[in-house]
């Protein structure tokens, strides 16, 4: 399978998802560049963290001008797998690939930490390693990571179960403590209609060696690579 | 000429910069104050364009880049 | 022309006026005055500190780059070096400190990636008055906020540091960075303006009214005038700086540069003499061509805006189009604004007139140079005097009201606002002992220490030199980690009181002899001079930034205890000193008394103790004794313990109970130990002549300490957590 991680002015997680896919998932990954229109025959891109163009009008507001990004959503229209994680998933939204938007953190604060978080759907190609109900101990490292909805569409988005992942307690239980930024139904990671398009928070790829902490990260790795088996 | 554009939350957003605004106006005496919403101000310098042809590019700009439609509601003004 | 008022602004005195024009032959105009004014600052210059820094150790088989490049660089082994440097931005950081740490961890960045490194890590050590006061709330919160805006934009991960409060930073915070690259052995750049004819480029920002005479302004004491010092201050920009540096390691890495130095405080004006005379070269340049962002700006304006995220490159004229197609790439434009020179001055157009013909060499080598006058400071006497303290029946309030002091309590409140993981390199998440830093795909790791504790320094400097380096090293045995190189943070008072002279001195001779003794070279460093606000000076404040080696990243150890029932060891000896500690502080409200002694030999033992037993395997977990004492030490295992397990103690010294508990006696540190190994690591410290004592074990949900047999404290790790936990979120908990 091959990965292509995304670089915009001001990516800086694109680093460490090429490694982590490369050198611990084993898996054939190359870059590629915003102002290119070449995917380079990827099977999966990867939009990755960071604060692209400085997130200096709002959180992945400027990216989506980018002209790879023409590119990425024909791709993803044609159901191509597209990974967008933590400044990656502002960027899906401001595109338009999910719906919601983000605002700042309930406590006003940029927030770094391990949480938890509650597989909701193991049914997408993105999950499907995991399983229902599962906590994994991923970290977040965000600002604006505080997502919101209208209600028809938070409603949409349960009906179809497009919420594939909710920040929880160690033992699964969501609550407001545990809902450290403040979103929306207690929101994580969604994925679209057709589910071949998700964005999430929290940062897998720093959650894949244990002697960074945790290795649940993989799990979303694994089951992206392992969708044809 | 010179546009002035002026984002800010929609009504039904939670604005918690705001929030924290008014209550620390609160905390200062300033009992009258009611409410605090914050937003951002663009300055456009324009050249080339008629002020008709602004008046439609210019809510274009605003919903297509600088205001994010979901959350953000937009004004402007031809300041000169 | 140029009077009396003309050099006070300048910062000059006529002395020194004196000797510029007698080093140029005739009077400077008011654009060359200003270049002298900033390279002949303190700040600039060291002119009141280089005769000192002289006494420390800088050589060292491992050491690449000592002092006086951007930053120090130390071979690693495989091909790998590091390269690393702690500076300071204490005033900016006062006047504006959002703004001031922003543009202080920019400046460090840059330092380290002009050199061909990649920066992997920040820390911090910052010093903040009580939080009691409304105005240290804002400043804390701004200086957080502003290190936590630039590091996690650029995506260099903040992975540790440490925060002290003291009244002394009231009037005038401390905000020292640290950072730490790394680079091919043979893929360093230095700051050289070799070979007449070669282009100079500028790149990044374009150059604005910022700053002008920041340099300067750090070298001054601050007056009641603070508000108009205001306009001074820069504002950063983390993601022009993001470009720039991907650019510049993409240039270094096919080889096209000749030299590159970046515009920190003073400039183009720094810049352009420092390269040239690095080389002994001169160079010409037209400020014409300098990118602006406002109009109208004079030439010296221009020479001394401190503009940020600007670097100065010097390239071969036939590889000037390749590195101008790398900036475009990153949409940063390299303009060529002149080129190297044969001879050795700086000449400066603009407007087709020479506005600036200078020796370089007379601007940056030939700043006088003072021994100031020193003198013991008359408080000594009284307050190392320290009467006897009411011994208390138990100390299970006391032990929870300490741990609530905001030097000692938890920092989560402000490490969870620095990505301290991007780079996913972080092996130890902040909060312990020494930061832990993997190196990809090897076997060997990297660890960082910052120490300083100023209360010791000011009741004996040279104490507090000598325990700040022996502490940062303390901490990287504690991890597993041998030092490898030291960079130092020195930040005084005004250095023409003799008072603070003498301070200065006393701490370089402590520091001196504990590098010398633990043989760990100095790379480089800061010194901040003129830490005073109305008339008030901060107590002396080294701040020691260690690096260290972890030989096997598999055996690095972290502080927390790891299981029930394991053998709670302690290795080193209790002794009865209470002066300088937390303790009395916090408690008693006095900052009196003398500091614990340090016997550097005896310290160095304890670490090849430590970390013989790390290799060998024999414990499980190490962590050192402190601000606190023993028993905030003890809590602080419970805490970092996964399970938060307890423990249950009982000593025997010979010593009085408050001495025992939270007395801050050098050289110890307390380990774990399973069943098995407990009985070999005794034997093992016996052969070593290293003291160690097997105090009890840990287990259960309470902070048991026996003293003689009688219980002295006796606490639930809830309560005692949540008082740490909680008492700094508690002052900033928005309402």
């Amino acid at each position: 399978m091959k990965f292509g991680v995304v670089i915009f002015p001001g990516s800086n997680c694109d680093h460490d998802t090429y490694y982590v896919l490369k050198d611990i998932m084993k898996q054939e990954t190359t870059f590629l560049w915003h102002k290119e229109h070449d995917l380079k025959n990827v099977d999966c891109v990867i939009l990755p963290g960071g604060f692209s163009y400085g997130d200096y009008l709002r959180s992945g507001a400027i990216a989506k001008f980018s002209p790879l990004m023409l590119e990425v959503v024909e791709f993803a229209n044609k159901g191509g797998l597209v990974l967008g994680i933590c400044n990656g998933f502002q960027v899906l939204l401001e595109l338009g690939l999910l719906p919601g938007a983000m605002l700042r953190n309930k406590n006003l604060k940029f927030l770094c930490q391990h949480v938890h978080i509650k597989v909701e759907n193991n049914k997408t190609l993105f999950t499907r390693k995991g399983k229902k109900g599962q906590v994994l101990k991923i970290p977040i490292a965000h600002y604006e990571g505080n997502y919101i909805a209208p209600p028809d569409t938070i409603q949409e988005l349960k009906a179809n179960g497009q919420i594939i992942f909710r920040y929880c307690d160690a033992e699964g239980h969501l609550n407001e403590e545990a809902n450290v930024n403040g979103s929306l139904e207690s929101i994580a990671g969604l994925v679209n209609t057709s589910g071949n398009i998700m964005g999430m928070m929290p940062h897998p790829e720093r959650a894949s060696e244990m002697i960074l902490g945790s290795e649940d990260g993989k799990i979303i790795f694994d089951s992206i690579i392992n969708k044809l088996v | 000429m010179k546009v002035r554009i002026l984002v800010s939350y929609k009504k039904s957003i939670l604005d918690p910069q705001g929030q924290t605004v008014k209550n620390a106006l609160l905390t200062m005496g300033y009992n009258f104050i009611q409410d605090v919403r914050q937003g951002k101000v663009f300055e456009l310098e324009l050249e080339g364009i008629s002020q008709e042809e602004a008046r439609k590019v210019i809510p274009e700009i605003s919903d297509k880049a600088l205001a994010n439609p979901i959350i953000e509601k937009f004004s402007w003004e031809i300041i000169e | 022309m140029i009077d009396k008022k003309i050099l006070d602004e300048h910062n000059l005195t006529v002395e020194e006026y004196k000797r510029i024009v007698q080093l140029i032959g005739r009077e400077p105009n008011i654009t060359e005055l200003g270049i002298f004014s900033l390279m002949w600052s303190e700040h600039c210059s060291y002119k009141s500190s280089k005769m000192h820094l002289k006494k420390l150790p800088v050589r060292g088989k491992n050491v690449i780059q000592g002092p006086g490049e951007n930053a120090g660089i130390i071979d690693i082994g495989d091909g790998m070096a590091i390269v690393f440097k702690i500076e300071s931005h204490n005033h900016p950081s006062f006047i504006e400190p959002y703004q001031g740490a922003a543009t202080g961890a920019g400046g460090i960045l840059r330092d380290i990636f002009t050199m061909g490194a990649r920066p992997i890590a920040l820390l911090d050590s910052l010093r903040f008055g009580p939080l009691s006061k409304p105005r240290n709330k804002t400043v804390m919160e701004g200086v957080i906020s502003g290190i936590a805006g630039y590091g996690n934009s650029i995506g260099v991960p903040t992975v540790g540091g440490d925060v002290y409060f003291n009244g002394c930073y009231s009037l005038n915070p401390l905000v020292n960075v640290f950072c730490l690259g790394i680079a091919e052995k043979d893929k360093i750049f230095y700051a050289k303006a070799e070979g007449a004819g070669n282009l100079v480029l500028y790149v990044g920002s374009k150059t604005g009214r910022d700053g002008i005479h920041g340099a300067t302004m750090a070298s001054a004491e601050f007056g009641e005038d603070l508000e108009q010092k205001r306009p001074n201050v820069q504002v950063g920009d983390p993601f022009k700086e993001k470009l720039l540096l991907e650019a510049c390691l993409e240039i270094m890495a096919r080889d096209l540069v000749v030299g590159i130095q970046d515009m920190g405080a003073a400039g183009l004006t720094c810049s352009t003499t420092e390269m040239a005379a690095k080389s002994g070269s001169g160079m010409e340049i037209d400020l014409d061509l300098v990118p602006q962002r406002e109009e109208g700006m004079t030439p010296y304006e221009i020479m001394l805006s401190e503009s940020q995220e600007r670097m100065l490159i010097v390239a071969k004229k036939n590889k000037v189009r390749e590195v101008q197609e790398i900036f475009s790439k990153w949409d940063l434009d390299a303009v060529i604004i002149g080129h190297v020179s044969d001879g050795d001055r700086l000449k400066v157009k603009a407007g087709g007139e020479t506005v600036v013909d200078i020796p370089v060499d007379a601007v940056v080598n030939l700043c006088p140079v003072y021994e100031r006058e020193s003198v013991i400071p008359s408080y000594m006497e009284s307050a190392t005097r320290l009467d006897p303290l009411p011994l208390m029946e138990n100390y299970d309030q006391t032990f929870v009201k300490l741990l609530s002091s905001p030097t000692l309590a938890d920092k989560e409140w402000v490490y969870r606002q620095y990505d301290h993981m991007v780079q996913v390199n972080t092996a130890l998440l902040p909060g312990g002992d020494a930061s832990i830093l993997r190196l990809k795909n090897k076997k060997k790791a990297l660890a960082v220490a910052l120490d300083g504790n100023s209360l010791y320094s000011y009741l004996n400097p040279r104490t507090g030199g000598k325990i700040a380096v022996a502490e940062a090293c303390r901490n990287l045995a504690c991890v597993g980690a041998r030092p490898v190189g030291v960079t130092n943070c020195l930040n005084f008072g005004n250095p023409e009181k003799p008072e603070i002279m003498w301070q200065f001195k006393e701490v370089i001779e402590g520091i001196a002899e504990a590098c010398k003794t633990f043989d760990i070279p100095v790379t480089g460093g800061n010194v901040s001079f003129y830490n005073d606000t109305e008339g008030i000076s901060i107590f002396p404040t080294p701040v020691l930034g260690v690096v260290g080696i972890i030989e096997d990243m598999n055996k690095a150890l972290t502080p927390g205890f790891q299981e029930e029932e394991s053998s709670v060891i302690l290795l080193g000896e209790n002794k009865d000193e209470l002066g300088a500690s937390e303790y009395i502080k916090h408690v008693f409200n006095m900052e009196k008394g003398r500091p614990p002694q340090i016997d550097l030999n005896k310290e160095r033992q304890i670490h090849e103790f430590c970390l013989e037993a790390i290799a060998l395997e024999l414990i499980e977990s190490a962590h050192d004794v402190s601000e606190g004492g023993l028993a905030v030490c003890l809590a602080e295992c419970s805490f970092f313990s996964r399970q938060k397990i307890g423990f249950s103690l009982n000593l025997h010294d010979d010593i009085p109970p408050d001495a025992l508990l939270f007395g801050e006696t050098q050289s110890r540190i307390v380990v774990t130990a399973k069943d098995g190994n407990s009985k070999k690591l005794l034997e093992l410290a016996e052969k070593r002549k290293v003291k160690a004592t097997e105090m009890g074990k840990t287990g259960g949900d309470r902070m048991i300490i026996s003293h003689l047999d009688k219980k002295i404290i006796d606490v639930s790790i809830n309560e005692a957590h949540k008082a740490w936990k909680e008492s700094i979120p508690e002052v900033f908990r928005m309402r």
